[in-house]
């Protein structure tokens, strides 16, 4: 019933998409053992040993240099970037003690006060946030 | 015979789950959320499902990396609420329905769904927030609860319309079996939301409400919006919005309307809710 598609349209068309990262088979496959690191902490014992030295913990994954550098500085784009998934960093940032809002608000280059208010006033409206082509 | 009594929509925002777990649900920010499901609980009481087949997704707790379901379905006895990170929530093992659910999968096996079965693991919020939205604080989940958890995480996720297919094919099977059991049907996730990126915090309150529109009554368009509109119009994760065309799929050619609620945000979330029931064809023009 639905109409054939071009795969490789529909994988390209994502990029179209401004500030998002579709989570393609490219950025699963990158960031697979980044995925899996931060899967890692849903486990107490698993946690306290990434709490008491996470530099050590990290490295017993093979991640790149980058990916590492990337989730000690809990640049969260910048994990992203590399192949990680929003519900895989969750574990990173609940870790941490923050909340989806405090972590989510440090990708959108806002303070997390600026964020809430634009939250509690209806949200980020999607006018001009369509399309990079189309600027719709 | 069992039968599909009802259908229910809800986003699973784990906010909604803390907010419960720590008695803050008449709290500013959460009583205009919690007030539209005052409706849904009292219902739910009355109703009193034998079963809900819940559709939800698992958000990196059950499932990881390694192993990527599309469409799995729970045939275990029960169900352990996931520690997210954060230690598991304070709320009810979830009680399965093997013999309904072994009979939903191989239904749907043989209907051409080739479904993955579960018999092990733990539920994390997109299955216990819903629970506890609809049921409030209880010792023990009032009915038993078959998980189906849909990939939207990993692209491509199914299509609407497959996901309409399958709650079609879920219809069938209920029908098929034997019990004389009510089973409700809930589909769960949405609204419009993304949390990453810099277009993090995008809500779509009319795109949500025109799709609330359309799981009313015996329109079947929403089953061809494509992922890609889902994805500029409503977020990266509104794309978990498909799987209440399970739930709508699964209650037949025409529904009708018995409560909801939308409310704008919940942390970074629309907050959308719906309750239908299927119109069965004999009666739909009364």
């Amino acid at each position: 019933m639905t109409a054939p598609r071009d795969i490789h349209d529909y994988i390209a068309e994502f990029e179209d998409i401004p500030g998002t990262r579709v989570f393609t088979a490219a950025r699963a496959r990158q960031g697979y053992h980044l995925n899996q690191f931060a899967m890692s902490l849903m486990k107490p014992e698993n946690r306290e040993r990434w709490k008491a030295d996470e530099k050590t913990y990290l490295d017993q994954w093979p991640l790149s240099d980058e990916q590492k550098a990337a989730v000690l500085a809990r640049d969260y784009n910048r994990m992203l970037d590399l192949g990680g998934n929003i519900y895989f960093l969750s574990k990173i940032f609940s870790t941490d003690g923050l909340s989806f809002v405090q972590a989510v608000s440090t990708m959108s280059g806002m303070t997390v006060t600026d964020y809430q208010a634009m939250m509690n006033a209806g949200g980020r409206s999607p006018e001009g946030l369509r399309s990079k082509k189309e600027q719709r | 015979m069992a039968r599909i009594t009802a259908g229910v929509g809800s986003s699973h925002v784990p906010l909604l789950g803390v907010a419960h777990d720590q008695n803050k649900e008449s709290d500013a920010y959460f009583a205009p959320i919690f007030a539209g499901y005052e409706w849904t609980r009292n219902w739910e009481k009355a109703a009193k499902p034998d079963v809900v087949i819940l559709v939800y997704n698992d958000h990196a707790s059950a499932f990881d990396m390694k192993v990527i379901p599309t469409f799995a379905i729970g045939c275990g006895e029960r169900y352990k609420p996931a520690d997210e990170g954060w230690g598991p929530r304070q709320v009810p093992d979830v009680i399965g329905h093997p013999d309904l659910a072994w009979h939903i999968a191989q239904s749907l096996i043989l209907d051409e769904f080739d479904m993955t079965i579960i018999n092990e693991m733990d539920v994390d919020h997109g299955l216990t927030v819903p629970l506890s939205m609809m049921f409030g604080r209880v010792e023990q989940w009032p009915c038993r609860v078959i998980p189906l958890a849909v990939n939207v995480v990993t692209y491509p996720p199914p299509s609407g319309n497959r996901c309409w297919a399958l709650g079609e094919a879920i219809g069938r099977a209920v029908a098929s079996f034997p019990e004389d059991i009510s089973v409700q049907m809930w589909g769960t996730g949405g609204m419009s939301h993304q949390l990453q990126g810099p277009r993090a915090g995008l809500i779509n309150a009319a795109w949500d409400n025109n799709f609330l529109d359309g799981l009313i009554g015996e329109s079947d368009d929403l089953r061809r919006i494509q992922h890609i509109e889902y994805l500029r119009e409503t977020g990266s994760e509104g794309i978990e919005m498909v799987m209440w065309l399970i739930m709508r799929g699964a209650l037949g050619p025409a529904t009708r309307l018995l409560h909801r609620h939308y409310h704008v945000p919940c942390s970074n979330t629309a907050i959308g809710h719906i309750v239908l029931e299927p119109i069965a064809p004999s009666s739909s023009g009364a």
